[in-house]
């Protein structure tokens, strides 16, 4: 796929649809509103299509299910603009206007249909220690190393919870690290539960398989969890129990996390309706808001291939009243009720909210810790005396895990949905300035 | 994994010139140098990158003079500055 | 930092009668600053106090503001009453807990000709005829002292007296310091009308000798006589910048956007925080109670800013928030005795001075109730005038 670069973009762009995201969901519903003839943008925050579960390692070439979606966008008529953060979007005259900052330039795209296609997140629990340099995301460790980070002969423990967990101890076993521990928190019965239900859904069984037999070497055991991480500037060693016991292990590198939430907050600055923490949708990916659809892990995890039937589905009902197809319903049933089994079976244990101390920071922007905050009356008490939440990550790092230690709802969003640049967000349309549709799609210049 | 040789660029790491791979992140390219600490926390801790996905903010480093910058979102790129734990 | 344990009680449960174990001798309403000043000072006077809030301390406006500790002369009432409350933060603020964050930056009225550099120098003269310091700056001056304001400057009127804080956490201390002299707090409580030395809370009777509505912007909402409207202003907070700007900075158009009530307004208006992070105002609008971010006001308040200092362009703007100023039609807020209703006493409309004032309120307020002698006359801010053609415009 070869690139202009951004700075060749025009400041206005038009599209008929505009998709925020472009992770499987995204790219399959960029790929089908396109093959209808719609003008479609995407806009991504990664440097190449393909989101986190799509990510290409450096210099490789892509994973065998991505390489097809990939080589579908690049072919169809839809633009995507790399590199570029969603700052604010609202409601225009005409349907929509998405302000994007990239390369600390302002670009705007008007659209009269908008698909979020956000993704999700980790979700992490404050512990002890976690805050030291070597501590990571599960995700957050797998984006690393695709990014061309070497974690040859390092020491790792995995513990956590959730779908990435085996995929990332794969990839760690491939790459060289020497994986000591993988440590699901969920119990062994809550785990075979799982396993036994997934005879619906072969293909899952197997791939599970194939991840477990790439890092048979590494111990992996259930029902436990790590407490604390210890070091001094940086992680050297992990108290690990299993409810009875624990223990220490020296590492280079703790990956943890609890499972994944959806990126809603686009959805919600819109006023999309939120149910169980993932955008609300109907069959047909729509919201309960004119012309905005949602796909993917967005709408509640559930992986990569329900991604793909929802961004089908979406990207053939945008904008048009046709009912989705019978097949693509059927599948994305199947999927959806998978994923929900997962959630339920996989939920944070009682015991992590026990993890965080009085004196453990719990918001690591503003360094607050969890004594300071956690009797306040509400979030936005604690958020106004203590300023939790209110750094750059604007709660998305610590939120989700104060809302299971203290049932903390979520705040209202405004603009700038990210951190902007003063000058992109003072920008202003010239009277003058011509939408148009881009010529070709913007690459980061490294991939080119 | 790699095929055949990959090209190499030359960056600058707090006044320290290496050379990486060409395509890597700055954020890869400073855990594979060693490096520990990115950033410095309000309470003066040191912090490294958490999600690598740029909703963090703790990989955040200064790139050519420009402070606050998410070392996991910015390729690396031939004759980049970086400096580490320069701001909170 | 802990928070007083009561509060946490008093949100979850449903409000108890007789929740005071003793009849109080004032019921302020209202727990943001200035409300929270009033209750400090009528306890350290002796007074039985309970502060009602219908969500929590300095949730409301005073969570919203910038926290400049600011002389301001549009009137000389109001120079009066700035420049006393300074003194009382002055001489308190060092007693406050830390995280108050006590930043004495001064301000910087900021000239950008050579008319408005004469209104710096008559300024300078006002200012220096209540006693308070401040300096004419030449542009090299200027040009040292901030050097990221953008060059061809006249100059600008420095006052290092003043300074900001950060207003939830004053608030907070303000309150605590109440209850440690006997005050009680009940947030998460909403009341709803208030008779003759009595409020009421749904079924709940709290009699009293004397109220004090400390409303705020919703101070009409109890007494709808009171000319109090919510004047809406945005403003944005960035990362940090630590060593950008040094001073609070003004431009002497903020003057106008105050006083004028119109429309919509922006003035520029950037403050240093403890953090390094810089506070970027101000705008003015009449809109109601809608606190939706307006994204052109947005860009015009942060058009001007960059008019003043364009190095702001490449800095990152993390939030963007609103809040209600509660505006009065003569620009002075309302503190004193209502007539119309038996121990009733206002202390609200103190637009975007609130923080400022708080504690010169607070003591006027203590002072006229307890029947002390107030430290500066309080005619140009008794409510009375409400009722006067010529007090209010």
């Amino acid at each position: 796929m070869t690139g202009m670069g951004v700075d060749s973009f025009p400041e206005i762009v038009a599209a008929d649809v505009a998709v925020i995201g472009a992770g499987p969901g995204g790219i399959a519903a960029a790929v089908s509103a396109a093959e209808r003839s719609l003008r479609v943008v995407v806009v991504d925050r990664g440097l190449e299509p393909g989101g986190q579960i799509w990510r290409r390692k450096v210099n490789a070439t892509a994973a065998s299910d991505a390489q097809p979606w990939l080589t579908r966008l690049a072919d169809s008529s839809a633009r995507t603009i790399n590199g570029a953060s969603v700052v604010d979007v609202r409601p225009d005259a005409d349907g929509f206007e998405i302000l994007v900052e990239s390369s600390g330039r302002p670009m705007r795209i008007w659209a009269a249909d908008v698909v979020l296609a956000t993704g999700a997140r980790e979700l992490f629990i404050p512990f002890d220690g976690w805050t030291l340099p070597g501590v990571m995301g599960i995700g957050g460790t797998q984006a690393l190393l695709k990014s061309g980070a070497s974690f040859a002969g390092k020491r790792v423990v995995i513990a956590g919870s959730g779908p990435l967990m085996l995929p990332v101890a794969a990839s760690l076993a491939d790459a060289g690290a020497k994986l000591l521990l993988v440590a699901e928190q969920a119990d062994r019965s809550a785990v075979a539960r799982f396993a036994s239900g997934l005879w619906k859904t072969p293909a899952l069984l197997f791939q599970a398989a194939r991840y477990r037999a790439r890092f048979l070497s590494a111990r992996y055991a259930t029902g436990t969890w790590v407490t604390a991480a210890h070091g001094v500037d940086r992680l050297q060693s992990v108290s690990i129990t299993d409810g009875r016991r624990t223990w220490r292990e020296d590492v280079d590198v703790l990956c943890t996390g609890y499972g994944l939430i959806p990126n809603v907050e686009i959805a919600r600055l819109l006023g999309c309706d939120i149910r169980d923490g993932a955008i609300a949708v109907d069959d047909r990916q729509r919201t309960n808001v004119d012309h905005i659809l949602a796909v993917g892990e967005a709408t509640g995890v559930g992986g990569a291939p329900l991604s793909l039937i929802e961004g089908s589905i979406a990207g053939t009902t945008v904008g048009s009243t046709d009912a989705a197809s019978a097949h693509l319903t059927r599948r994305r049933a199947i999927l959806v009720e998978a994923a929900d089994r997962m959630l339920n079976v996989f939920a944070p244990r009682e015991e992590l909210r026990s993890l965080p101390h009085a004196d453990t920071i719990v918001c690591r922007c503003e360094d607050v810790q969890y004594g300071a905050i956690q009797n306040a009356v509400c979030a936005r008490q604690a958020k106004l005396y203590t300023r939790v939440g209110m750094g750059q990550c604007q709660g998305r790092t610590c939120m989700p895990g104060l809302d299971f230690l203290l049932a903390w709802q979520a705040d209202t969003v405004r603009p700038p949905v990210e951190p902007a640049l003063v000058s992109v967000l003072s920008s202003e349309v010239a009277d003058d300035a011509t939408p148009t549709f881009p010529l070709t799609s913007s690459v980061g210049e490294a991939y080119q | 994994m790699a095929r055949g040789v990959q090209p190499r660029i030359s960056i600058v790491v707090n006044g320290d010139r290496v050379e990486v791979p060409a395509g890597i992140t700055v954020a890869a390219a400073l855990f594979n140098l060693g490096v520990t600490a990115f950033r410095t926390s309000v309470s003066g801790e040191p912090r490294g990158p958490v999600c690598a996905m740029g909703v963090c903010f703790e990989c955040r480093v200064t790139i050519d003079s420009r402070p606050h910058e998410r070392a996991c979102l910015t390729p690396a790129v031939d004759g980049m500055h970086i400096q580490t734990a320069s701001i909170s | 930092m802990e928070l007083p344990r009561r509060e946490c009680r008093a949100r979850r449960a449903l409000p108890s009668r007789n929740a005071m174990s003793q009849r109080p001798d004032a019921v302020v309403i209202g727990a943001g600053i200035v409300g929270a000043s009033c209750a400090e000072a009528l306890s350290r006077a002796g007074r039985r106090v309970l502060m009602l809030d219908a969500s929590f301390a300095g949730g409301g406006t005073t969570a919203a503001g910038m926290g400049h500790l600011v002389a301001m002369d549009d009137s000389p009432a109001q120079l009066a009453l700035t420049a006393y409350s300074g003194k009382l933060w002055a001489e308190v603020v060092h007693e406050l807990p830390r995280n108050i964050e006590y930043e004495p930056c001064g301000t910087l009225w900021v000239a950008e000709d050579e008319e408005q550099l004469d209104l710096v120098r008559e300024k300078q003269r006002t200012y220096a005829d209540f006693g308070i310091d401040a300096e004419t700056l030449s542009p090299t001056q200027l040009a040292d002292a901030e050097p990221h304001l953008r060059p061809g400057l006249a100059g600008a009127l420095r006052v290092p007296g003043d300074g900001v804080i950060y207003p939830p956490n004053a608030a907070l201390a303000l309150v605590q310091r109440a209850i440690r002299n006997g005050a009680e707090l009940r947030e998460g409580t909403r009341v709803d009308a208030i008779r003759p030395r009595e409020v009421l809370i749904g079924h709940e009777r709290i009699s009293c000798d004397c109220v004090v509505n400390a409303g705020g912007a919703e101070a009409a909402k109890l007494t709808p006589a009171l000319p109090i409207v919510p004047r809406k202003g945005h403003l944005v907070i960035t990362d940090r910048y630590p060593g950008f700007c040094h001073h609070q900075l003004v431009e002497l158009g903020y003057l106008t956007s105050a006083h004028t009530m119109s429309a919509e307004s922006v003035a520029f208006n950037v403050q240093p925080r403890a953090t390094g992070q810089l506070l970027i105002g101000s705008s003015r609008e009449l809109v109601g109670w809608d606190g939706t971010v307006n994204r052109a006001i947005v860009r015009k308040m942060l058009d001007r800013a960059l008019d003043f200092m364009p190095g702001l362009a490449r800095t990152s703007a993390i939030r963007t928030w609103t809040g209600f100023r509660p505006a009065t039609p003569d620009k002075l807020p309302l503190i004193g005795e209502w007539e119309e209703t038996a121990g009733l006493w206002i202390a609200a409309g103190h637009e975007g001075l609130g923080i400022t004032t708080s504690l010169g309120t607070g003591q006027l307020i203590a002072d006229l109730i307890v029947g002390a002698t107030p430290a500066i006359d309080p005619t140009p801010f008794a409510p009375s005038r409400v009722h006067s053609a010529v007090g209010v415009h």
